[in-house]
Formats: structure tokens, sequence, C-alpha cells
């Protein structure tokens, strides 16, 4: 029973594999490019649950790579007699996919259980794991939109919109340029610059903070939509429009969180630097901006988020023929799909490393906070 | 000799009256003390007592409403804008993103000493509370008692002769406590520093002290003042000699007396 419990993805596989012998060919009769491997597959699939039943003494890591090319060899197989016939597969192919994906999974839980001591493995596993879940997204993803023969409109494939990643580099890039690294990256830094050094005002005169953080909560609340046109309006169609916009997006969220962070020290803290008649200056750079750090950066998080979609939506509102938010909008007119697609890839990717970015800095400032400090 | 016998802190009819919404609360009244210069003295008393708030008016943290004290014959504000006491908490209150010998460094880089003054320095007060060697960790590495112990180096640091202690061995187990009592006492005649200490343990305050205060509550006053006959070389031990028990009988029968059960 407890065998069942541990190895049930891969048993689970192991009946689908068999199942799918009833249901073969991979491809129905109307296919213009019928595959016969079929059988071959699910032999292959049927073998590694077989071996993983033999190998059951041996260590994660045998069995982990067993599975793992248990399961991406017959996925790779499958997803190459998918061309020609798409919306022409059989219930065999979607019941193989099915089982190879339970392998995978089998694999991710088998390499998660190794435990390592040496820093390269881990971060090595560490990527691993994630990067089998993502390319299991994608195999999926391409799996059902051709196997189905979804039509392209509604969702293209991955790889068609990763060849139009590799046919469009040098138009996204100038649209990365144009929008990530003149609108994004200025309008965030001048944004989260100005809400910290009027922070620190707002701290030093009551009336600034008193009158401008509720006004701030109202700004804040303002649609980027309404705001967008207007700052074209006043700034013209190229980046520094958006970089405006982005200001606006960024500025009141760093502006609270730092009053908020300057007021986390505490009271004995405080009552310490006054014993040793700290100025109003030192006891700001020595206790409280320290203490306000690990506010000041949840709002440089959450601002690089904010900076990218409000850099991307204020370009539906005009700009130059350059731009992510541009060419999404006019692509989307085009009915180019996998072109909006190619712009979200590459927005997504600029947003995970902008955040990546932002999060190592805090855990290199911030590590003597309690949640950063086990690691 | 008459320097000796110079008055660090001298309180005449000393009184603090907090306003809340519930009234008035006289947290001390008529509390007249002298405290000379070399003096150990602990202030005991049960909760609400005052002796904490009389530690922050001698400290300028709290503003006494009424009655007049000087502090090394300052008012409490200059005395503290002369840097003329270092104070330790009832917690540590190390900056968690400094080292032990940068939060040492703190009070120092405010007052403005020298790079090489500042590690001489650190070196030094490291030795003197025996945490030589742990300078470089950071205080959430420490255990609790020597992280307080870094909070008192940090406190001797730099040249002040007044050393307000606030209850700093209250959070600690008592086989802790009884050791650091032993090394606060060496550390007192090493450095000839005129301490006043908060408590509220009778065994403590009876085997560190020159002189005890036994104060009560409502309203927080001095119903005692006890001039300790011990010998200033006190062993542990001490603490099962007639006389030691003796003090802390008077010290009791005071803690007693001013205690009210009204309520």
């Amino acid at each position: 029973m407890k065998r069942l419990v541990r190895h049930w993805q891969s048993l689970l596989a192991g009946i689908l594999a068999v199942a799918a012998l009833t249901r073969l060919p991979l491809t129905l009769p109307e296919a213009a490019n019928p595959v016969g491997n079929g059988m071959t597959i699910a032999a292959i699939l049927v073998v590694v649950v077989v071996l993983m039943q033999a190998i059951e003494e041996s260590g994660p890591a045998l069995r982990a790579v067993v599975l793992f090319l248990g399961a991406h060899i017959p996925a790779a197989m499958l997803l190459s007699g998918v061309a020609g016939n798409e919306g022409y597969m059989s219930a065999g192919f979607f019941l193989l996919i099915a089982a190879s994906w339970l392998l995978a999974w089998a694999s991710v839980s088998e390499l998660s259980q190794i435990e390592t001591r040496s820093t390269g493995l881990g971060w090595l596993l560490k990527l691993l794991i994630p990067a089998i879940f993502g390319a299991w997204l994608l195999i999926i993803w391409e799996a059902i939109t051709r196997g189905f023969g979804i039509p392209f409109i509604l969702l293209p494939p991955p790889s068609s919109i990763g060849t139009r990643i590799a046919g469009s580099v040098a138009i996204l890039w100038a649209d990365v340029q144009q929008t990530i690294f003149k609108a994004v990256l200025i309008g965030y830094i001048v944004g989260c610059a100005s809400g910290f050094v009027v922070a620190i005002l707002a701290d030093r005169f009551a009336f600034l903070r008193r009158g401008l953080i509720p006004i701030g909560n109202m700004v804040s609340a303002l649609p980027i939509i309404g705001v967008a046109p207007i700052m074209v309006m006043w700034f013209g169609f190229d980046w520094h429009s958006k970089a405006a916009v982005v200001i606006i997006m960024t500025f009141f969220p760093m502006l609270v969180n730092t009053v908020a962070g300057l007021a986390a020290s505490g009271a004995m803290e405080r009552d310490l630097m006054r014993s040793y008649a700290s100025d109003y200056w030192q006891t700001l750079m020595k206790l409280r901006l320290p203490a306000a750090m690990p506010f000041i950066f949840n709002a440089l998080k959450i601002n690089s988020t904010l900076a990218l979609i409000g850099a991307i939506v204020a370009e539906f509102f005009g700009t130059p023929i350059v731009g992510m938010g541009f060419r999404i909008s006019t692509e989307i007119g085009r009915m180019n799909v996998d072109m909006v697609w190619a712009e979200i890839a590459v927005a997504a990717l600029a947003g995970s490393v902008f955040y990546g970015v932002v999060a190592l800095l805090e855990r290199a400032t911030t590590f003597w906070h309690p949640s950063n400090r086990g690691g | 000799m008459a320097e000796n016998q110079s008055s660090v802190v001298s309180a005449k009819k000393l009184g603090l009256t907090f306003e809340t919404s519930d009234g008035p609360v006289h947290a001390l009244s008529n509390v007249d003390l002298e405290v000379k210069k070399g003096d150990f003295v602990s202030f005991i008393g049960p909760s609400g007592c005052g002796k904490t708030t009389f530690l922050r008016v001698i400290a300028d943290l709290e503003k006494a409403t009424s009655g007049e004290i000087t502090v090394n014959g300052m008012s409490p504000e200059e005395a503290r804008k002369s840097r003329s006491y270092g104070y330790v908490f009832q917690a540590p209150a190390l900056y968690p993103w400094r080292t032990i010998e940068k939060n040492i460094a703190l009070p120092l880089e405010i007052m403005g000493y020298s790079a090489a003054d500042r590690a001489s320095r650190i070196e030094r007060t490291l030795d003197l509370v025996n945490l030589a060697g742990f300078g470089k960790k950071y205080p959430w590495q420490l255990s609790g008692g020597m992280q307080q112990r870094a909070s008192i180096a940090r406190a001797l640091a730099f040249d002040a002769d007044l050393l307000l202690m606030d209850e700093p061995f209250g959070a600690l187990d008592e086989i802790v406590r009884d050791h650091l009592n032993e090394q606060l006492l060496k550390l007192w005649a090493r450095t000839e520093k005129t301490i006043c200490f908060v408590t509220h343990s009778i065994p403590e305050a009876v085997y560190l002290s020159t002189k005890i205060v036994v104060m009560s509550p409502r309203p927080g006053r001095v119903t005692d003042v006890i001039e300790s006959t011990l010998p200033k070389e006190r062993p542990l031990e001490i603490r099962e000699t007639p006389e030691f028990l003796e003090i802390a009988h008077r010290v009791r029968e005071g803690l007693r007396a001013g205690h009210s059960y009204e309520e």
C-alpha cells in the first residue's frame, strides 16, 4: 500500500499507457500525415514504469534521471507527430501525453527528495525543478492547442510564439528599449526617488505628513486609464509621457511605505538615540532608515510591477511607432496574436528580471531581518 | 576624599504626574535622594512604584513635573546633552543590522570619536564584558545573556561616569543572572563608575549595592534607604552570611510596609 502511494504517478502513467494501446493509432483516420509510432511510445512508458519498480531501492537521483528521460523522450516523439495533423489527434495521443506528464511529475518529486550539501548542486536543483514545471506547462499547452486544433486567434501554440520571438528579435529589442529602458526605468527611478525624498520631508514637517498622505491615498486611487491620455497631451507621444504615468503610479506607494517604515523603529531604540543626544539626521541615518529598509523594499517590489503595467498601458493612448504597448495594441488589431504573445512573454521576462534584481538587493540589504535570516 | 563624596544625582521633592484619560497618575511624589560618586544604588519595589520612571527622569527621557533634580550638578537635559551617562535598557536594544562591534561603535560614531579611538575602545569594552572575539557576530547570533553584555559594553564605551541600568538582567535565567551580577561588580570595581540599578529582585539588590532605595506605589515614593554594610569585595557565597540575610530582611520589611492591599 505504501509502495502504491509512493509511486502513484508512475503506476497511473502505466495504466494510461496501457489504456492508450486500445485507442491507437495516434491520429484520427482523416489525418493528412498519419503516424504509426504509438505502440513504441506506449511501450517505452510501460518499460519505464516497470523499471521504476525494479530500481525501487536505489537512490532518488537515479530514479529521477530514469523518470526524466522516460517522460521527455516520449513527449518529444508525441509532439513531433502532431506536425500536419493539427486537430486530428486521437484519444491515444492525449492519454500518452498525460502518462508522460505523470512521469515528469514523479521525476520532480524524486528530485525534490535529493538532499545535497554541495551548494552548486543545490542551486542546480533549485533551478531544475521549476524549469521542469514550466516546460510541462508549455508542453501541455502545445499538445492541447495543436492536438485539438484550437484556432490560432484564440490561443497560438507556444512553438509558434517562440518562432515569432526568434524571427522578430530586432523589433522586440527596439520595443524593450523604448518601453523598459526609457519609460519604465526612468519613471521608476524618478518616481521612487521623489517618493522617498518627500517621505523624509513629510517625516520632518508634520503639516506635510498630515496634509499629503490623505491626498496621496486619493491620487493613488486615480485610474491610470484616465491619467495616461492626459499625460500624453502634456508631455507628447514619446516616452516622456509614459515615464510621467510611471512616476505617478510609483510615487505614492513609495511615499506611504517609507513614512510607515520611518515609524517602525522601536521606542527603546529611539530612547537609546536620545540618551546619546543624537540629532535628527544622525537618528535618521543610523536608526530609522535602516529600520525602514524592509518597508522601502516592499515599495520597490510593488513598484517594479506597477511601472511595467503603467508604461505598457500608457502606450495604448498615443505613442511613436515603437514600444511594447504600441505593438500589442496594433498587432491585436491585425490579428497577429503570436506577436502579442511574444510581447507578453518579453514583458513577463523583463518583469521577472526586474523583480528578481530588486529582491536580490533586498536580501543583501535586509539580511538582518527575521524573514531573511535563515537562508 | 572630598571628591569621592561629590553628589552625582541629587533629587529634592521630585514629583512626576502623568495626565491620562482616567485622571492624573502620580508616578513619583516627594522623592528626596542623593547619589554620591562611586555609589552603586539599587532601586527596588513592586511594579508601578516609579523606579524606572525615576531612572528615566535622571536620563531626561521623562520630565519631572515638580521639585528639583540635578545630574552632575546640571539639569538632566544638560547632562544628557553633555553625554554624562550610559543607559542600559531592559532589553539589549542592539541594532540587528550592525555587528556587535558596530553596535558598540554606535554611540562613539554619534559623539564623533576618531576611528582609531573607536577601535581601541571597542576592544577594551568587549574585553570588560568578556565578549572578546565576538565583535564580528551579529546580535541575533548570540544568546540573550551575551546580547545584554554587549549592550552594557555599548554603555561603557564612551566616557560617562554614570551608568543607569533598568532591570538589565530581568529577562535572563537565574544562573546567567548570578554570573552577570558577579561580573558587574568586578566591572564596577575596575571602572569606578557610579551605577543606578533598577531591579525587583531582593537578593540582586542586596548583593550588588552600596545603597538600596526601597520604593512603593500609588503614589510612587521612597519608603526606605538602606546603606549596605557589606564589604566591597563580594563573592557569590556572601549571600549566605547572616549580615546579607539581615539586610535582605530589612529590604523585605520595607517593601511590605509600603505595599498597600487596598484594592
